[in-house]
């Protein structure tokens, strides 16, 4: 028999619930080196791998061939090939939704190989065995390039530059690096030190950060110009989609995203000022959003003792198997639950937020109406379902309702970048912006989306710019500029 | 016969001129031929009128053309009779005055009718013979009567003339006969060559048949029972001669060539030399040293080969040659067409030396070869040593001796017989009428073998390498020493050398570990590198070629006695001489060097020269270029100082030089070296990078090396050895393993090829080009074929270039190999047609029955195959006015022309199979069971295939299955694996399996290589009749694989009468194939289907036959390209298994298929979710889209559109440049028929129903004299005489009796016929339960094939003065996959006795070589003696063979079997039980000794049984008995 019908696929135990809602540490634990070996085993090394291709993995990680390494005990290998795809395999391993594993083959006959888990086991082996040292270039290209923002596309991106010889400068807006995996992802899913140590590698290999710089201020864009050869915009789809109903101005009404990155800051020791301090304890809570960001404040409420907590979703519940319409190998639409519903965060469905209503400006309740989903000339909207209105109490709402593209103001505009329809940035296949020299990777080129499509972005549009650096004559106008790779 | 040597010659006499995708050089023959000698040379009118009437009675195995009358030919070859001759040359005017007999030579030859030519040739031959010392005494008309010969060949007839040559004049002693002979011999090489220069235009070459004072030719393109007819001269009663030579010939053309026809000067040929190309081309570099005493000017003959000729006109002109030069004609012979001595342990030392050192001078002409020869003296026959083809002789009392492809062909009375016998494998009968006896075997080899020392020469001068063979451990190698200059990391290079991921995962680990071949399942589906956008290795652009109906590919597994990878090393010397110089040579065992033996070949033996294959890598197109011409300028300079051995290196590469590509260096330096006229002088080694899977290895031997050191595959293996990439193992071993499995690799695809020896293999360039410009290809791979043009120098220096500047080039730290994607599909890696996309796309389209769906798969794929997946993603439509879509004929009739693919039961789940039946059956479409049999329960259902297959193995091919079919598939060759055999291992084949292949469950089941019924196209149109005669409503097809030449071979597959013919694509899928077949054998199907259609339009013939192709067929476009084209059926694989659920796992051949489709799991075939109805979806929408595109085309008929190559054309935006090189036109070319007399030959279609001339079959009266046994029951006896014309005899009441009855038949002996006579071939064949036949006489080949439960008796006749038990009484390959019945032969049978039985109970009373081969089941008693490789791939049954002599060991093949004495009671019993039946049927004298004996005798006897059957039969047993004691307890 082979062993992909007599194994089982297995994954990390979680804490308890109720353990883990105490602290705000990560709460998987580790499984044993034969146990993950026994899951690389369950891989069946497919003619077609579908884990890779349109629907699978969007870094084009090879996962047969370090499954297979992994089976055969060869982390080190299997560090290597892991990494030839993907710079940073420890994030995608804690952070991914894996669509390998509901394109994977085996998923056709039984649980899918668990794939995810054994990214994240080779990348936690190779940083902690010390497998995961600097690799600086071999030669000084002499070209610089700017990259604006340090999420997951502008470390990938400047890791990548960096590598082939080019002087990376990177520039974030606020004072740390990391964008929102930095502030964004509740320590709980990845703890910072994590982020830290891969940070420590690229800037052994030479990226430079800057922090508190905020790019088309300071520095301007001329500055830019001036001194770097290429610029990689990357710095998010920053701008969230708000919920413009009555009611939306009373207080106690917040994004996710301030929400998060203060609790990040505070888990950071950051000292938070009173008077903005965002705070669930004891209170009820609605997360308005069904999404993952939404259940990241569930998490974080209850982490920090709401009394209770809710999350409304417009769209209806989904079947609790691959539904009908998604069939393998695509992203299935299915019921998806994570670690906050288990944890005490109530979901419902078909659910539309019509008004608030507070005292004292304050916020304290919700009023909502049931939707059901009505199509007209192929387009599906929400229609209110008579008589379903009601109103629950409320005292933090957090709206986590997604991200509707980058900040036009600032440096988009001063650069004159050509955007797309849906406010991205637009660019060719080589990650050109309209705008010579100027390239974009992530979220604002593609929209808010995944981590792992973030890196594969910053990995192809390094690509993209060495392809440029290498063959066009550098745009820096700065004369008299020493050809020495290393930036100031 | 297989002249690979392409386009050189514009257009030989009567074929047309290469063109469209036809080349003329492709042509094969196959045929039947004879001698009639009397013993002492007594001449009579006897022996040419019993010639004539042998070749009467061969004349089924000749073939005519597409003109009914018109013959290939046939032809007589007898003494000068000079009696008659005399007196006609007194009659003629003015009149020619003959001297005595043996005073004058006569020439016969073919004229050209234009007066203006025929003059100047005819002034010419007066002028040369002069020049020579000889008269012309005068010519004469040879009378011939025209209205004996066809329509075509009257057209095509030269005029025939004979002329007469006196020595005159100058010091010729007449009386020294050998010596003239040698003057007429000079004088026939320079008319040849006058008749080049001078008769070329008139498109009519002037053609010698015969000139010699000794022997003289009648030939032509005349059937062979009117030779005697059309040429009066031959029944003249004055006409007497002491021996004669016949030959009637098959050919795979029907184009009139008078010159072809054998016999030639010497010999006549049946059979194929693979290695002509490499032999023509040896040869010629021979001319470079050769010098002789006897023939003084021997350079104004060259080249001694006449240019454009078949292979056996080749042959006679290579044995001409050895002979004038002074070597006795068996000795030429046996140099040509040596035994296997390297395999033959039991050889005498000096006769092992004999061939040994003859092995230096020349390498063997190889190929399936039954030879006739004579000098006028001694006439002779011999069998190549692979003793494919059949020769049966007999000896009379009044001292004739006979000979023929057929036994009874000339019907003798039987108290005249002295002694009959047959040709056995390596073997020469040789009659020397000067002497008046047989020249026994042994003496004649004793004493040619006692001529020189040439032992001792050997030992003096020859060293031995072992290197590494797979035959023995390797030595101590220890690893490989980092030779200077790697400085550079090991990945580097390999990145440089174009190394990948996969290539060191799936190829070189897998080998290292187990020394195999890696093996791979499902098609393939990656673009030709012509069209890839990834940088491609040379390599990648060839193509091995393969043997196909014409002859037959070899098993190198159980049949390695005849294998042999020696090679020599160092200089040929004087070919016509024979010194211990000669013998100076290092031997190797086998090709791949390592570190060490490369080392041991720069040692003082021969002088090396060691040169660079290096060019500047940023230098392009350019350095390139310079650096092959200094390479080859370099080589000669160093051949000219003296070196002996060449050895190409690529170990300099570094950041400034790149590699060569091994294979261009190789080759560019072999012709150079030729055309320099220096190649004689060295031999060519190579050390490279780039090497490292067997295709490779074999690329650079066929093109030239003589020996491969891969180093960076060595260096590979020993790192991946470091990095547990090999299972427990060392380098050492690592290595070993590698080599083994490299020479396993290199001996499978020679023997593809039908090639033993890899001395031949050398050279023989047997690989075609596929997008390699014809210039490039003219210039350093001359003689090789590249039909559609391609990349020249320019792309292979970018493509070289990109992989160096990946590896040297980059400023990253950190470099890795690419995943390369080629086998398994990568994202990032070479682009595959079968993807994420295609694959999930098609099965929600059929599975939901959404047509818009479907569209959606349907542009992905072919937007894949546009973007140069394949050749027809290049091809686009020619605009035509349209017609209504709903003009077009429904789809539901365009479906009855889809077919499914030969997908065994076995290789398929029951549910995968059963589902595409169901389907195919719904939609009226066809089904093919595959090559695995199919369940009686399915016969007459929903369920049943309407295709039988019939491939080697025959698996449950009984009578029954055979009737329940609409079409049967004679299963030639694979897509994925032509030429190759194949295996279903033991833990595959379950109770049902084993049930349905008449074989025992878990025992491995083995399909040999070819057909052992097919060894050329005669053989074909044999068992084509044979399938005929069983089920006569079925249509015959035969499936072939496009390669260069598949058209000639469908041509003559057209005239061996098959009713359809498929032509397969590269890209076909397998259940389990090696991976370098699946990548590298074969070509697309567009180039094999348009090459068929052209060629069978321009012979003719295209009207007689239905044309399938297949290959990754997906979509309307497709089929539609394929229609025009010239398709009338389309055939489905992968696309139905992917509806069926298949996701390419490509796990097929691990049983682990997780989709339930190819696996017989229980778990995992319960995961099998396909439905008929998905099946049927998916061929209507592909119907749906052929009938849009008619309609765009114009067409509301698809009768209309097949054929019309016009309405494409090359597309002129290809969507990658490589592309553009390429060019369409001769894919597109539709040539006029060379017969457009009438509407069938013009025709593009097939119009009119093959005539298999099934009328005048015997079993007509059969079935009429068995009526009451067939409607009654009743029994019927009956006495019939029987002679070798009637062929297949018993097959149709056969198939008659399992229409009725069932495979169970009637009870035994209810029909009993018994014949007297020489049985034809396939006596017996398929016979049914209930038929008993029985033969006082002898029989010819295929006794008893498919015998399905039905009795045949053998027995020599009354009055017969030969020992039976030593005489041969059957032909060979004798029960050929019988499944059931009984058989006892009261003689000895031929090679091959019981070949893949499975179920049949005999009892003979010896067999030649190769016994019981592939054997699964049945009981096989043995009185006597075997031939050797006994019980070779037996896996099943049973055998008993009688040791007298106590030395059976040494000749049965221990692989799978063990041998012991008869112990087991039941066995005991069972053998005596078995002796008694043949005693009391046969009447056999040496069964009733046995008996008498019995004690003694039966513990002479040994039992003869395979270890796995044995284990497996006790599992069974012990299983039973534990569920009994369980069901008890």
């Amino acid at each position: 028999m082979p062993p992909f019908l007599t194994l089982r696929r297995a994954t990390p135990k979680r804490e308890p619930a109720g353990e883990r809602v105490r602290h705000w540490r990560e709460f998987y634990e580790p499984m044993s080196d034969p146990a993950l070996r026994e899951q690389g085993a369950r891989c069946m090394d497919c003619g077609v791998p579908f884990c890779q291709g349109d629907t699978g993995c969007p870094v084009r990680n090879v996962i047969p061939e370090w499954n297979a390494l992994v089976q055969r005990g060869r982390w080190r290998d299997a560090l290597e090939a892991l990494h030839a795809t993907n710079n940073f395999p420890e994030l995608t391993g804690r952070l991914c939704p894996a669509p390998c594993e509901s394109a994977c083959v085996l998923g056709l006959i039984e649980q899918p190989v668990a794939i995810r888990t054994i990214e994240q086991a080779i990348a936690d082996r190779g940083f902690h065995e010390g497998w995961i040292a600097p690799q600086p270039p071999r030669f000084e290209s002499g070209r610089r390039v700017a990259v604006i923002g340090s999420g997951p596309a502008g470390l990938a991106a400047a890791q990548q530059l960096r590598r082939l010889g080019h002087g990376v400068v990177v520039f974030e807006r606020s004072d740390r690096i990391g964008g929102l995996l930095r502030y964004g992802i509740p320590a709980f899913k990845l703890e910072k030190s994590v982020l830290d140590r891969r940070i420590a590698q690229l800037t052994a290999e030479g990226v430079r950060f800057r922090t508190n710089a905020e790019a088309g201020l300071s520095p301007t864009i001329d500055e830019l110009r001036g001194e770097y050869d290429a610029i990689c915009l990357a710095m998010g789809a920053e701008s969230p989609r708000d919920l413009l109903v009555p009611g939306r101005v009373l207080s106690g009404i917040e994004l996710a995203m301030t929400f998060l990155a203060q609790q990040n800051r505070r888990d950071a020791g950051d000292a938070i000022d009173p008077a903005g301090a965002i705070d669930a304890r004891d209170k009820h809570v609605v997360i308005i959003g069904g999404g993952d960001t939404g259940s990241d404040c569930g998490g974080t409420c209850l982490r920090q003792g709401a009394r209770s907590v809710r999350q409304f979703e417009l769209l209806p519940q989904p079947p609790k198997d691959r539904a009908d319409t998604t069939p393998w190998p695509m992203w299935p639409m299915q019921l998806r639950s994570s670690h906050a519903h288990d944890e005490g965060c109530e979901r419902e469905w078909s659910v539309s937020t019509t008004a608030f209503s507070g005292i004292g400006g304050r916020v304290r309740h919700l009023h909502a109406v049931r939707v059901a989903p009505e199509t007209r000339d192929g387009r599906t909207s929400f229609a209110p379902v008579a008589g379903s209105e009601f109103q629950i109490l409320a005292d933090l709402v957090l709206l986590a309702m997604g991200f509707t593209g980058p900040r036009r103001e600032g440096l988009l505009g001063q650069l004159g970048v050509e955007l797309t329809e849906t406010g991205t940035v637009r660019t060719d296949e080589a990650h050109r912006t309209s705008v010579p020299g100027v390239f974009a990777a992530g979220d604002t080129r593609r929209g808010a989306s995944l981590i792992v499509w973030a890196i594969r972005e910053g990995r192809d549009a390094a690509a993209g710019i060495d392809a440029y650096l290498r063959s066009e004559r550098p745009s820096r106008r700065a004369a008299g500029q020493a050809e020495c790779g290393a930036p100031r | 016969m297989p002249r690979r040597v392409s386009r050189r010659v514009a257009g030989s006499p009567g074929l047309p001129a290469a063109q469209g995708l036809y080349d003329p050089a492709h042509e094969h023959d196959g045929c039947g031929m004879g001698f009639v000698a009397h013993l002492r040379g007594a001449r009579s009118q006897d022996v040419i009128r019993n010639a004539l009437l042998l070749l009467e009675n061969l004349e089924h195995r000749s073939a005519v053309g597409s003109d009914a009358a018109t013959s290939d030919g046939s032809g007589v070859l007898l003494q000068v009779p000079h009696a008659f001759l005399r007196a006609a040359c007194a009659a003629v005017k003015p009149k020619i005055a003959l001297p005595e007999a043996g005073q004058y030579g006569v020439g016969m030859i073919f004229l050209p009718r234009e007066l203006e030519h025929r003059r100047a040739i005819e002034h010419e031959i007066e002028d040369v013979a002069r020049s020579h010392g000889c008269r012309l005494l005068g010519w004469r008309n040879v009378p011939v009567h025209e209205r004996y010969i066809g329509e075509a060949a009257r057209r095509a007839r030269p005029r025939i003339r004979q002329f007469f040559l006196s020595p005159h004049g100058v010091d010729l002693d007449p009386h020294e006969g050998s010596a003239f002979e040698r003057t007429l011999y000079v004088i026939r090489r320079k008319i040849e060559q006058a008749a080049r220069r001078l008769t070329e235009s008139a498109g009519e070459r002037a053609y010698v048949a015969s000139l010699s004072s000794r022997t003289i030719v009648y030939k032509g393109l005349v059937r062979p029972s009117l030779l005697g007819s059309f040429y009066p001269d031959l029944v003249d009663p004055d006409v007497a001669t002491g021996l004669a030579l016949v030959h009637s010939r098959f050919s795979t053309n029907t184009f009139p060539s008078w010159s072809r026809a054998h016999p030639y000067r010497f010999l006549c040929h049946n059979g194929e030399i693979n290695t002509l190309s490499g032999n023509l081309r040896w040869m010629g570099v021979a001319e470079e040293r050769m010098a002789s005493p006897r023939l003084p000017d021997i350079q104004e003959l060259f080249p001694l080969i006449e240019a454009g000729q078949s292979d056996s006109a080749s042959l006679d002109n290579a044995v001409e040659l050895l002979v004038h030069a002074g070597r006795s004609l068996p000795h030429a012979m046996m140099m040509l067409i040596p035994e296997s001595w390297e395999g033959d342990a039991t050889m005498p030392q000096d006769r092992r030396a004999f061939f040994e050192f003859h092995s230096s001078l020349m390498e063997p002409w190889d190929g399936p070869a039954a030879v006739a020869f004579t000098d006028g003296r001694q006439i002779g026959a011999m069998l190549d040593r692979n003793g494919l083809r059949p020769g049966r002789y007999v000896v009379t009392d009044d001292d004739f001796v006979i000979l023929a492809s057929e036994a009874g062909a000339l019907p003798i009375a039987i108290e005249n017989v002295r002694a009959k016998g047959r040709l056995r494998p390596g073997n020469m009968l040789l009659v020397n009428t000067t002497q008046g006896r047989i020249v026994d075997g042994e003496e004649l080899k004793n004493e040619l073998a006692g001529l020189h020392p040439y032992r001792r020469w050997i030992t003096e001068q020859r060293i031995t390498l072992n290197a590494g063979s797979g035959k023995r451990e390797a030595g101590s190698e220890a690893a490989i020493p980092e030779m200077p200059g790697h400085t550079r990391p090991l990945t580097q290079r390999q990145i440089a050398f174009g190394y990948t991921s996969e290539d060191l995962h799936t190829l070189l680990a897998p080998m290292a570990a187990t020394g195999e071949e890696p093996i791979g399942s499902m098609g393939n589906d990656t673009p030709l590198a012509a069209l890839s956008e990834r940088p491609q290795m040379l390599f990648g652009y060839f193509r091995q070629l393969f043997a196909q109906v014409t002859n037959p590919a070899i098993d190198p597994i159980r049949e390695q006695l005849v294998m042999s990878l020696g090679m020599n090393l160092g200089p040929r010397h004087n070919l016509l001489d024979a010194t211990p110089e000669h013998a100076r040579h290092i031997r190797l065992e086998q090709p791949v060097l390592t570190s060490e033996t490369f080392a041991a070949l720069t040692g003082p033996r021969l002088r090396a020269a060691i040169v660079d294959t290096l060019f500047r890598a940023k230098g392009g197109a350019a350095a390139l270029e310079g650096a092959v011409e200094s390479l080859c300028a370099v080589a000669s300079a160093s051949v000219r100082a003296g070196a002996e051995l060449i050895i190409l290196s690529d170990d300099g590469v570094d950041a400034k030089w790149a590699p060569i590509p091994a294979l261009l260096a190789v080759s560019a330096v072999h012709h150079h070296l030729i055309r320099e006229r220096l190649r004689s002088s060295v031999s060519i080694v190579v050390k490279t990078g780039e090497a490292r899977d067997v295709s490779q290895i074999a690329l650079l031997i066929s093109y030239g090396a003589s020996a491969v050191y891969p180093w960076l595959a060595f260096e590979t293996l020993t790192d991946l050895v470091r990095r547990e990439s090999v299972p427990h193992s060392d380098s050492t071993h690592a290595h070993a393993a590698y080599i083994k499995a490299m020479n396993k690799g290199l001996l499978k695809i020679m023997s593809k090829m039908g090639i033993s020896t890899l001395q031949s293999y050398c050279g023989a360039q047997t690989f075609e080009a596929v997008g390699l410009s014809r210039e490039l290809v003219q210039r350093h791979f001359a003689g090789t074929s590249s039909r559609l043009g391609g990349v020249g120098l320019d792309v292979i220096a970018d493509e070289t270039s990109r992989r160096h500047a990946r590896a040297y080039g980059l400023t990253t730290s950190s470099l890795r190999l690419d995943d390369g994607g080629n086998y398994h599909y990568r994202v990032q890696g070479e682009s595959h047609q079968w993807n994420p996309r295609t694959i999930s796309t098609l099965q929600m389209a059929t599975r939901s029955a959404r047509y818009d769906t479907f569209k959606e798969f349907s542009r992905a794929a072919d937007d894949e195959s546009r973007r140069g997946s394949t050749i027809r993603g290049l091809l686009e439509f020619v605009e035509r006015e349209p017609v209504q879509l709903s003009e077009v004929e429904p789809a539901s009739r365009i479906v009855r022309r889809f077919v499914t693919g030969a997908m065994s039961f076995g290789s398929l789940s029951k549910e995968a199979h059963e589902t595409i039946a169901i389907a195919m059956n719904r939609l009226g479409g066809r089904s093919n069971t595959g090559e695995g049999g199919e369940d009686p329960a399915r016969f007459g259902t929903e369920r049943n295939s309407a295709i039988k297959q019939v491939a080697s193995a025959r698996f449950g091919v009984t009578t029954e299955y055979l009737v329940n079919a609409t079409e049967l598939q004679i299963k030639i060759a694979q897509g994925a694996k032509p030429g190759e055999g194949g295996q279903l291992p033991g833990p595959k084949v379950d109770a049902t399996i084993a049930r349905i292949r008449y074989s025992t469950p878990g025992v491995t089941l083995i399909s040999p290589p070819p057909h052992h019924d097919i060894y050329s196209i005669e053989d074909l149109a044999q068992l084509i009749y044979d399938l005929k005669n069983v089920n006569p409503s079925a249509t015959i097809s035969v499936k072939l694989v496009a390669e260069a030449g598949v058209g000639t071979v469908a041509v003559g597959v057209a005239k061996a009468h098959a009713d359809l013919i498929t032509i397969s694509g590269d890209s076909g899928g397998t259940g389990a194939s090696p991976l370098s077949s699946i990548k590298h054998a074969g070509v697309p199907w567009e180039l094999g289907l348009a090459e068929a259609q052209q060629a069978l339009l321009l012979n003719g013939l295209r009207g007689r036959v239905r044309l399938q192709t297949d290959g990754q067929f997906k979509t309307g476009r497709d089929v539609t390209i394929a229609a025009l084209l010239g398709a009338e059926e389309f055939g489905f694989s992968t696309a139905p298994l992917i509806v069926e659920g298949c996701v390419m796992m490509r796990k097929c051949h691990l049983n682990t298929c997780p989709v339930g489709i190819a696996t017989q799991d229980p778990a995992l075939r319960e995961k099998f979710a396909g439905r008929p109805e998905h099946v049927v979806n998916y061929f209507f929408f592909v119907a749906e889209e052929v009938r849009e595109l008619m309609a765009q085309l114009g067409f509301s008929e698809m009768d209309e559109m097949i054929g019309r190559a016009d309405l494409l054309r090359q597309s002129a935006r290809p969507l990658h440049s490589k592309a553009r090189t390429l060019d369409l036109s001769p894919l597109l070319h539709v040539p006029k028929s060379a017969f457009a007399t009438s509407v069938d030959h013009r025709a593009r279609r097939m119009v009119r129903a093959q005539d298999h001339g099934l009328s005048d079959a015997l079993d007509h009266t059969l079935v009429k004299l068995a009526r009451l046994a067939l409607e009654k029951g009743e029994s019927v006896r009956a006495d019939l005489p029987i002679r070798n014309v009637n062929r297949a005899v018993g097959a149709m009441l056969s198939g008659d009796i399992a229409r009725r009855f069932g495979q169970e038949g009637l009870p035994d002996d209810t029909i009993l016929f018994r014949f007297s006579g020489s049985a034809g071939q396939s006596f017996g064949a398929f016979a049914a339960r209930g038929v008993t036949l029985e033969l006082n006489g002898d029989a010819n080949d295929y006794v008893g094939k498919g015998l399905s439960g039905g009795r045949l008796i053998v027995r020599p006749p009354k009055g017969a003065k030969f020992l039976p038990d030593e005489t041969v009484i059957i032909g060979n390959t004798a029960l050929y996959g019988a499944t059931g019945g009984e058989a006892l032969f009261g003689g000895v049978a031929g090679e091959r006795f019981a070949v893949r039985n499975s179920g049949a109970t005999a009892v003979v009373e010896g067999v030649g070589d190769h016994g019981c081969e592939y054997m699964t089941g049945g009981v096989v008693v043995v009185l006597g003696r075997t031939g050797r490789n006994f019980a070779a791939g037996m896996s099943g049954g049973l055998a008993f063979v009688l040791d007298a002599s106590g030395d059976f060991a040494t000749r049965c093949n221990g692989a799978l079997v063990e041998v012991a004495p008869v112990m087991d009671q039941g066995d005991v019993d069972l053998l005596k039980r078995l002796i008694e039946r043949h005693a009391r049927f046969t009447g056999s004298a040496r069964a009733r000794h046995v008996l008498s004996h019995w004690n003694d005798a039966v513990r002479q006897f040994v039992r003869v049984v395979p270890t796995e059957y044995l284990r497996a039969i006790r599992t069974t047993l012990e299983t039973a008995a534990r569920q009994e004691s369980e069901r008890h307890g």
